[in-house]
Formats: structure tokens, sequence, C-alpha cells
């Protein structure tokens, strides 16, 4: 199967890993990542403002790139650009005024109606490729291993888009057992890391990021599986810091999703790029005896 | 908090611009409080996220004015998801930090920032924190 793939900013900068594990994966699955050619920055964060047209400009012109392609789907694994995405493809369906305005504005790009449909790879995984099929193609199952799954927010809000039940997914829940590990559900699993407010008030974050964590190691999770790399970054970068504040804080590994269904599709150490990212993930696999 | 209630801040420009920027039906809000309650952000807030749509609805801009709260605001939309009439008061927060914004007053600066943590920050965090604080 191909799927044309928006990378977005951060995957071909900061999480490599997160880029690299997802196509080793796939490619082990018989997926053919195909990169979206001319893609720009999504913007990140969705407007949320009524009257900003300006900023669906960016994500609205990757879909139109995806349709000179004649691509039906858009597959995306940064939970951010997934959101903005598919926020901007339900403006272009849903607003008659809006499109027609957007379409008048890019008038150097041919027309789009949101014939594209943006998808997250937990969607690929489970309606396309199916949790029966993936475990059959599991060589490496992760036994014993017990991963909290932390969906955030961009992934399951607003609820229009949402790519599972809002208040109670169970996708990557889903995906941990069929990858032979263990998930611990805990009660923080759909919570705000605190997103961009690290750009701005990094204290608080740190607050956000100890319920998150202290909340799936109370409940026995060895490893926090992540899907956005601004999750990855809140989570993971502030655990020095929170050893110094909260006493008795332990840390705990955050690892991208797509490195575990890799190293279970038996991926080499080099290809789940666990040499990538902010923790030590490498030396706590080895101690788990998962990777050599 | 006492606050000075006026027919004229009630329906004032402030109140239809809001409600113009955020696309919500204000009135809507019965202050049940369960935007409070599920906000991640709560604990550093000094208004409450309800309180905050109480005061837009009451056009109370100044008293707004002088808090942090929509600063604090990670548009998580976890208040917009569980509220149980429709209201998205992450939106309502964004209106409110247009109307700051549109007026060039920035709340996050890079000049400001340490070379370290901007070479450190994922770029989804950098264009989000620049969309959300600066105009």
């Amino acid at each position: 199967m191909d799927l044309y793939y928006y990378p977005g900013c951060t995957l071909k900068t900061k999480s490599k890993n997160f880029e690299d594990s997802a196509i080793a994966a796939l490619a082990a699955l018989g997926v053919n990542l195909i990169e979206l050619p001319r893609w720009n920055c999504c913007g990140a964060a969705f407007s949320l403002s009524d009257d900003d047209l300006i900023h669906q400009v960016a994500p609205v012109r990757t879909l139109i790139r995806a349709q000179e392609q004649g691509a039906a789907k858009l597959l995306t694994l940064c939970a951010f650009c997934y959101n903005t995405l598919k926020r901007a493809n339900m403006i272009i369906t849903h607003d008659a005024d809006k499109k027609d305005t957007l379409n008048r504005f890019m008038d150097e790009e041919p027309d789009y109606s949101g014939g594209v449909e943006p998808v997250h790879l937990l969607e690929v995984l489970r309606d396309d490729v199916g949790w029966e099929t993936l475990a059959e193609k599991v060589s490496k199952p992760l036994s014993g291993l017990k991963v909290a799954p932390y969906y955030g927010c961009t992934l399951v809000r607003p609820s229009d888009i949402a790519l599972d039940d809002v208040e109670q997914p169970s996708v990557l829940h889903k995906l941990i057992e069929a990858l032979g590990a263990t998930a611990v559900g805990f009660p923080f699993e759909t919570e705000c890391c605190g997103s961009f407010q690290t750009v701005s008030t990094p204290e608080f974050v740190n607050e956000c990021a100890w319920n998150i964590l202290s909340s799936a190691a109370g409940r026995g999770a060895e490893v926090l599986a992540v899907s956005c790399p601004l999750c990855e970054y809140n989570l993971a970068v502030k655990q020095k810091e929170l050893t110094v504040q909260y006493t008795g804080f332990k840390q705990l590994p955050v690892i991208y999703f797509t490195q575990l269904l890799a190293l279970a599709l038996g991926v080499d150490t080099e290809g789940c790029r666990f040499d990538l990212g902010y923790m030590n993930n490498q030396a706590f696999l080895e101690s788990k005896g998962l990777i050599a | 908090m006492r606050v000075k209630l006026d027919s004229k801040k009630l329906c004032s420009e402030f109140v239809k611009k809001i409600e113009e920027i955020s696309g919500q039906d204000l009135m809507s809000c019965y202050q049940c409080g369960k935007c409070s309650a599920g906000c991640p952000m709560v604990f550093a807030m000094d208004i409450l996220p309800n309180q905050i749509i109480r005061l837009v609805q009451l056009g109370l801009d100044e008293e707004i004015g002088k808090s942090k709260t929509i600063w604090l605001c990670a548009s998580c939309i976890t208040c917009g998801a569980r509220c149980p009439r429709g209201v998205d008061l992450s939106k309502v927060m964004e209106a409110l930090r247009q109307l700051t914004l549109r007026k060039n007053e920035d709340t996050v600066e890079l000049s400001k920032m340490a070379q370290e943590t901007i070479k450190e920050l994922p770029q989804i965090a950098l264009v989000s924190g620049f969309r959300k604080f600066t105009g």
C-alpha cells in the first residue's frame, strides 16, 4: 500500500526518531510512504478565531499539494499537524463561504473542496492494517513491558476531529496490546501536558508534567508512549527539574509509539532511532532485555 | 470579587467583538463550572475559566485585563469538549487574547528568551507559542 505522507517541521528536525521509526515500521508492514512534494508548515496551532482565515491558508495549501498528487488520504504522524490539517479541512467541507474566500484568495492554486482526508498513523493501523494482522506480524513481542498510553489533546479534541472516543480513547491501548506489551491505563491519558505554555510559562508546565508522569508511574507503568513531539519535549525534558522539585519523583522513560511499533516488528536498534530523543531509552530497553 | 454592573457594558462593543471573533454564543453559558473543573492550568489561574466567561457576559473587560488567566490557557479544549451547553471556551479565550495581540502588544519576546531554550524547543512549540502570544 502506498500512502502520501506529510511530515511537518518538527519531524524533520527535533523528532527524527519519530519519523524514521515510523517509516521503518510501515515498511515492515508493507506500507510505502511517499513524502508529499512541496509541503509547507501547517501553522502548528489551529487558529481558534472565527474571523482569521489567513491562518488557514498554510494547511489548505498543503492539502492542495496532496490533491495534485491524486491522494485521497494524507498521512500525518505529528499530533499537532493532524489536528491543524483535519480542522482546516473541516472548514472547507462545512463552511461554503469560507471555502469560497480561501479559494479566491489562493487564485494561483487549483480550487479545493476538501477531497483529501488527513489521517493519523494510529487510524491507519487500526482501520487499514487491523490489530489482528498487526499482531501476526510482530516478530519480537514486547512481553512484560508495561506501557502507559498517553494521548494528550490534539488527537482527541475537539470531538469533531477526534480519532477516537474523546474521554476514553482506546486506540493506543490496543496498539500496545497488539505489540505484546501490557497497556497500563491511567487517569491523565488525555490531560494536556501544558503544550506551548512551555514557551511562556515553563514553570507551570512542570506541574502538568508531574501530574501525568506520577499518575502513570503510580499505576505501575515503566514507560510512557506518546504521539506528539511537544508532549515528548514537555514530558521528557522537564523530568530533571521534577526530580529536584518533587520529593520521590522517579524518572519515567518517554518514547514514541512508532519506536515501540518498529521494535516489535523486528526493525533493528538503529532503525528504531533509540540513539535520539531527550532520554536514554536505549539503556532502559537494554535493562528490559528488549534490545542487546 | 465586587464588581459594578452597567447596562451600557452589557451590550458593549467588547461583548459583540468577543462573540464575533470566537463565534460562540456567550449567553449559552449557565455557569456550571465544568470548564474550570477540568482545566489543566487552573492551578495557576487567578480567575477561573468559568468566571472569565461570566465577566465577558457582563462586559467587564477591565477585570479580565487585570487577570493572567487568558495567557495561561493552553488551548487544550478540555473545556469545550465537556461543556454541556456546547460553548467552546478555548475560542473565547483566544478572542480575548486577540483583542490585545491585534494592537501589536506581544506577551512573549524572542529576544528575551535564552538562546539555549530556543535551540532546544521543538519547532511546533515555537510556532504555536508565537502564534498564541504575539500579534
